[in-house]
């Protein structure tokens, strides 16, 4: 009894933390106590450290997905026609890294890009929460990356023609990405400091030479997409095509580098496979429904388990409420993505939680009209129903894993709407399991001393 | 047991039609197999066409507001035809992988092949009359099948087996006590002892689905949808289904010996 005794300090402990967690907004105290003034805040958590990337929300605020949102999911093919076999993976994470470049300047928050490869096509998933525009997205995300080299423009003062002149623009040479063959990570400096070391093309050998003596000492800017990724001033002239950039790089700095330079050495041209937007008007809307759908549902589940089981049912009805803190806090910390989906995955697992207990409760008549004493049947209801619940909620596991996909195996799904329905329900069975056995059975111990004969 | 035939006959009755409409009507598949576009406006019109591109999307809904239709688009879903394919190619993967896996855990947890054909048979016989009812509706009344549906679909599988390793439990259980027993009178008892069990636990998830049906929004619908009309036939099926599939099973091999 002693053990149970501290289980149920441990439920009213996470029940209090996790309503706490979950608290909809900064809370606000004050009472006049013998003429005094109190008043405080209580306010909503918010979590101070991290670890590694977690968590990514000092909130904790419910992620929602594009459906509830509102936004733009595309599916792009990179055709890799052109790039020989082995630097396919390389280009695609070079296309990937321009288009998170492009979505960052164009002000996204929360965008995503994924690569996939499936049946030998190399994709993206492109991710726009909020976007309304997405035509200028589309054209945005769509255009092959362009690079150039370009020379420095200078200009004398002609208030001072003695000063030294200032730089005031670089003009485009003739040496562009096609004649780069490769960019990559090098230590192979002088300072063993990382670096940036760039290959060029036969044709770009002898463009890259003259550059280079033509403007010895002077910055050449690199440009992506007519922006300027890199300006490296001259040390030398270089003949054999082959160039460091050197600077006070991390490790993170340069590979960033290398794999833009890489984009506009081996340019992918993109094309859309598929396309869904979905303005947050429509999300604001299928969000408000779900949720009263699911209210309703729960609300008549109440009702039904406290007309037909009593005292009982009301206990596992607390046992479920402890299941919604649980889930939604679960939800907040790792995030859960929420979508449509991801809601009726979460309602139909609530249904598998009551599930447990009507099978728990079942059994205990059954044991107390063969004439055993309460807290007999309690424990011994428990212990037989466990047998049925583990096999049948197992075989829920399985469904929920093939849906969920977590080896991400290509010849099985990998949709964002149909993981996030399995995650739900996944999630859902493991911590109704919980809540079914060892909560309810607890409050069970505790408040239910049996029904009066 | 008595009615074990007459049980069969009964579901029968619902599958057979189902079949008749699939083979002569098929299913309706929506443009996640069959590739295409679909705008729907914000007066909830939609729009379908042959995969076109968001410009072209744009150019048909300006083309409306010159009419004086104050529209813009809520959505827009466009797929080519080979992600189509794609689809069709995972749904069935997906679906002899589960079956395959549920049908060795069954085996397993209960020592015996029978209850584990028996069981993937009441689940083939509750995707039967999913399938069936579904190529139904999609013939009068236009539901089409996406990819929430196939997730439906693969949940009603796991709902099926779910509920039918209770009875089946139960039989178990009951044949450690009485090891003389048929499985005629074993399944009898332990039928009738899950029977309530079956019917609330059904009846809790049917409300919630109920309410995902008539109120939830219209994204989600026809999946509530699905999911009832699974959950009712796998609520059937375990104590209508399997359990006589279980008894017809020993009856054949009795005659055998």
């Amino acid at each position: 009894m002693r053990q149970s005794q501290s289980v149920l300090y441990f439920i009213i402990f996470i029940s209090v933390l996790f309503s706490y967690l979950n608290l909809p907004s900064d809370l606000k105290f004050s009472r006049k106590v013998m003429g005094k003034e109190f008043s405080f805040t209580l306010p909503r958590p918010r979590v101070n450290f991290k670890i590694g990337n977690w968590p990514s929300d000092p909130e904790l605020n419910f992620k929602k997905g594009l459906d509830l949102q509102g936004g733009m999911q595309v599916t792009l093919l990179a055709n890799m026609d052109r790039i020989d076999k082995g630097q396919r993976q390389t280009a695609l994470d070079s296309v990937s890294s321009v288009i998170s470049r492009r979505v960052d300047l164009y002000g996204v928050s929360e965008a995503s890009v994924k690569t996939s490869l499936i049946n030998d096509q190399y994709r993206l998933v492109v991710e726009l929460p909020g976007i309304d525009k997405p035509q200028e997205a589309l054209s945005l995300i769509g255009q092959t990356a362009s690079l150039s080299f370009a020379t420095p423009l200078y200009q004398t003062n002609p208030a001072s023609p003695s000063a030294e002149p200032t730089l005031v623009d670089f003009i485009p040479s003739d040496l562009t990405g096609n004649d780069l063959s490769s960019a990559a990570v090098t230590f192979e400096t002088d300072d063993r400091q990382p670096a940036v070391s760039l290959k060029f093309k036969d044709s770009g050998r002898d463009k890259f030479a003259k550059l280079t003596k033509a403007f010895l000492g002077k910055p050449i800017a690199i440009l992506l997409d007519q922006s300027i990724l890199s300006a490296p001033t001259v040390q030398s002239e270089i003949t054999t095509g082959d160039a460091i950039i050197t600077g006070k790089f991390t490790i993170d700095e340069a590979k960033f580098l290398a794999t833009q330079l890489n984009a506009g050495a081996l340019p992918v041209p993109i094309e859309i496979l598929s396309q869904k937007n979905i303005s947050a008007t429509l999300g604001d809307a299928s969000l408000n429904q779900s949720l009263m759908a699911g209210g309703i549902g729960l609300a008549i589940v109440i009702v039904f388990m406290c007309l037909y089981y009593g005292w009982m049912g009301f206990i596992s009805v607390l046992g479920l409420l402890i299941y919604g803190l649980i889930t939604a806090t679960i939800y907040r910390l790792i995030p859960v993505t929420l979508t449509l989906p991801g809601i009726a995955g979460f309602i139909l697992s609530v249904g598998m939680a009551v599930d447990s207990n009507i099978l728990i409760f079942e059994r205990y008549r059954e044991e107390v009209r063969t004439g055993r004493s309460h807290p007999v049947a309690l424990e011994l209801s428990f212990g037989r129903a466990w047998n049925s619940i583990k096999d049948a909620n197992l075989a829920t596991v399985i469904t929920g894993l093939i849906l969920f996909n977590p080896l991400d195996w290509s010849f099985l799904n990998t949709s964002g709407a149909v993981r996030g329905f399995a995650l739900t329900l996944l999630l859902g069975i493991l911590i109704s399991l919980f809540t079914g056995i060892v909560v309810t059975r607890t409050l069970l111990r505790f408040f239910y001393k049996g029904a009066k004969q | 047991m008595k009615y074990r035939y007459l049980f069969l006959v009964f579901s029968l009755m619902i599958i057979i039609p189902g079949l008749f409409s699939l083979y002569t009507w098929g299913l309706k598949l929506s443009i996640d197999f069959t590739g295409g576009s679909i705008i729907t406006l914000s007066d909830s019109t939609v729009i379908r066409e042959k995969d076109i591109t968001q410009q072209q999307a744009d150019e048909i809904v300006d083309k409306l507001k010159k009419d004086n239709r104050n529209v813009k688009i809520a959505s827009f879903e466009t797929l080519g035809p080979a992600m189509g394919q794609e689809t069709i190619k995972k749904t069935f993967y997906a679906i002899l992988l589960a079956s395959l896996l549920l049908l060795i855990h069954i085996t397993h947890a209960f020592r015996q092949l029978k209850f584990g054909v028996c069981a993937i048979l009441a689940m083939l016989h509750d995707s039967l009359i999913l399938l069936g009812i579904f190529s139904l509706l999609g013939h009068f009344a236009g539901v089409e099948i996406d990819l929430l549906f196939v997730t439906a679909a693969l949940t009603v599988l796991s709902f099926s087996v779910h509920d039918t390793i209770v009875v089946y439990d139960r039989i178990r259980e009951l044949q450690k006590r009485l090891p003389n027993a048929s499985t005629y009178d074993l399944a009898n008892q332990a039928v009738s002892e899950t029977m309530i069990r079956s019917l609330n636990n059904s009846l809790t998830i049917i409300f919630m689905l109920l309410a995902l049906v008539l109120l939830g929004g219209d994204t989600t619908r026809n999946f509530a949808l699905a999911l009832l009309i699974g959950t009712i036939s796998g609520s059937y099926s375990s104590p209508f289904t399997a359990v006589p599939l279980l008894v017809i099973w020993d009856e054949i091999r009795g005659r055998k010996k």
